[in-house]
């Protein structure tokens, strides 16, 4: 583990365009380590594009150029002797929709080990990891018996939950979420937000919300954002109490959105 | 832990292993995307030359001489052009009209599933039953005689399944939510259809039809059964050389009769014949695929 005191991802004077579209304009961040911090705005704001940065899986579009710095745990991540498979290993990322690989549940738990793994992980490594995994989102109860169902069967819920369960066999140390709740009920999302409070301090949560009354309730640190700037970040009470921008403040009054 | 020797995200050696199978897969996937180019231009080239001595616009405008030894293509030419026109004519407009609503309309019922299962059936049998069913249904019963309608309508059933099968699938491929955009202000089925789903299908639709031209131009069984012959006398370059209830000559058979039938044909006349046939098929899959592109750049979803 990196040391606490030291962010987990710095993001200095970070450009990125699509074709000729700007979508990120000069956007530092120190997001700290160990903690839940929420990215919130409006809808195009590049919430979703910023957090793609984080393992940069926007560069698979071929029209994408990204200009600054990025370091994750002290790393700058564009550095020539970044391999993006390890990048990515340590730092996972959750969807919006749920979306479990159309195997069984235990395939899908294991199924970043065995891509990792050069020798085939013996059975009881497997059926370890499995359970140790699932024990952490709270789903070993529910589907310690049905770890051979197809897990696009499960609830949508269990899914999500899944989802963040197939990371965690690989040790990451950020886990990224992109709305992981906007397919979700009430209390599928409650279930969500507890889990994120459990994993807080051994990952470094980054969420993305639409939904404010989610990012105070379940975040420490709250970023806002507006046309593809860095608006306002603080301690999220903070944030919601005491805005220090004349835009938050009207954002999170619901002036717009 | 950044006392390890390997750089943090830096390759370690099972990343480097992975990269190499990773390579190694990519270029045997490129090399066998390239061996699918090799035979082609092989088959092209090989034949282009041999075609050379022969091939002329007077080879394509001219008639056949000296008992087919020498002299043009000229009335197979037409001929061909005479049957992929007339049975796509036919085909084409009942196997859209069929697959709008096998694709819009049909429920989930029994009688739908028989109709899909004939078409997948028939566009999987063998070109020489369509040619007996042509000889049958049409030359004998319908008593159309051997004839350019008997040819041309045994060419389209047999391309109608393929052309279901393919309007089908380009009209699967426009979005549901644009459906139900129509149906919630009220439309009808046919007007939604008429606004919606054909403007961005037809590009699907018109390539799916075109490409049937290339198989009905190059079959030989289905027209020898039922209305092409050896040799038709008709005048150099006449547009219009042939009575629908006549029979006809075409490329295919005609490329048959000279290769393997007449003693003493120049030998470059037979390539010189399969280069038109080909080169014919070719135009008019580029011009589908220009089409497409065309039609393509207009739609913007
Ligand atoms: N793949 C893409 N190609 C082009 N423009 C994109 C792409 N993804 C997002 N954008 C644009 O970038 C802006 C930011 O999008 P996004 O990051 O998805 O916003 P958010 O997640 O905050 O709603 C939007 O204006 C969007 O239209
Ligand atoms: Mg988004």
């Amino acid at each position: 583990m990196s040391d606490p005191a030291t962010p987990s991802i710095v993001t200095r004077d970070l450009n990125l365009w699509y074709g000729k579209f700007q979508a990120l304009r000069g956007v530092s961040l120190d997001i700290k380590h160990g903690l839940i911090t929420s990215l919130i705005g409006p809808s195009g704001c590049g919430k979703t594009t910023l957090l793609r940065c984080f393992n940069r899986v926007n560069e698979r579009y071929g029209y994408v150029t990204t200009t600054g710095e990025i370091r994750v745990l002290e790393k700058n991540i564009y550095d020539p002797d970044v391999s993006l498979i390890e990048l990515r290993r340590s730092v996972g990322m959750v969807f919006q929709r749920p979306n479990p690989l159309p195997l069984s549940v235990y395939e899908n738990v294991v199924f970043g080990l065995r891509v990792h793994s050069d020798s085939p992980p013996t059975r009881a490594t497997l059926n370890e990891a499995v359970e140790k995994a699932l024990r952490e989102v709270n789903l070993w109860q529910d589907l310690k018996d049905r770890l051979h169902q197809r897990a696009t069967t499960l609830q949508l819920e269990q899914q999500q939950k899944l989802c963040i369960a197939r990371l965690l066999p690989l040790k990451p140390e950020i886990i990224l979420m992109d709305e992981p709740c906007s397919a979700l009920d009430v209390e599928g999302t409650a279930a969500i937000e507890e889990l994120m409070f459990s994993l807080k301090g051994k990952y470094t949560i980054v969420i993305v919300t639409h939904n404010m009354a989610q990012a105070r309730r379940a975040s420490d640190e709250c970023i806002f954002m507006l046309l593809g700037q860095r608006i306002e970040h603080r301690r999220t009470e903070d944030l919601f109490i005491a805005p220090e921008n004349p835009k938050t403040a009207e954002y999170i009054e619901g002036r717009y959105g | 832990m950044n006392a390890s020797p390997v750089p943090r995200f830096g390759e370690t050696p099972s990343v480097r292993r992975r990269l190499r199978r990773e390579n190694l897969a990519r270029w045997v996937f490129g090399a066998m995307a390239a061996a699918m180019v090799l035979p082609l231009v092989l088959i092209v080239g090989y034949l282009v030359v041999r075609a050379a001595p022969a091939l002329s616009l007077e080879f394509v405008l001219d008639v056949p001489k000296r008992g087919m030894t020498e002299g043009g293509i000229w009335p197979a030419l037409i001929g061909t052009v005479y049957l992929v026109f007339l049975s796509l004519l036919v085909s084409a407009p009942i196997g859209i009209l069929a697959a709008v609503y096998l694709n819009e309309y049909a429920r989930e019922n029994w009688f739908n599933r028989v109709i899909n299962l004939a078409v997948i059936n028939l566009a999987g049998v063998p070109s020489i039953v369509h040619a007996l069913f042509g000889l049958g249904a049409f030359v004998y019963a319908a008593q159309f005689g051997y004839s350019i309608i008997s040819a041309a309508l045994t060419l389209a059933i047999m391309t109608l399944p393929v052309i279901i099968a393919s309007t089908r699938e380009a009209l699967a491929s426009v979005p549901r939510s644009f459906r139900e955009a129509c149906w919630n202000v009220g439309a009808t089925r046919w007007q939604t259809i008429r606004s919606v789903v054909l403007p961005n299908s037809i590009s699907g639709i018109l390539t799916g039809v075109i490409l049937q031209v290339s198989r009905a131009a190059g079959e030989t069984a289905p027209v020898m059964f039922t209305g092409v012959v050896f040799f038709k006398a008709v005048q150099r370059g006449d547009l219009l050389p042939y009575y629908l209830n006549e029979q006809c000559m075409a490329l295919s058979m005609h490329l048959y009769t000279i290769s393997t039938q007449v003693p003493g044909v120049k030998e470059a006349i037979p390539f010189a014949t399969a280069v038109v046939l080909l080169t014919l098929v070719i135009a008019v899959n580029a011009a589908a695929i220009a089409l497409r592109v065309y039609l393509r750049s207009r739609k913007k979803w």
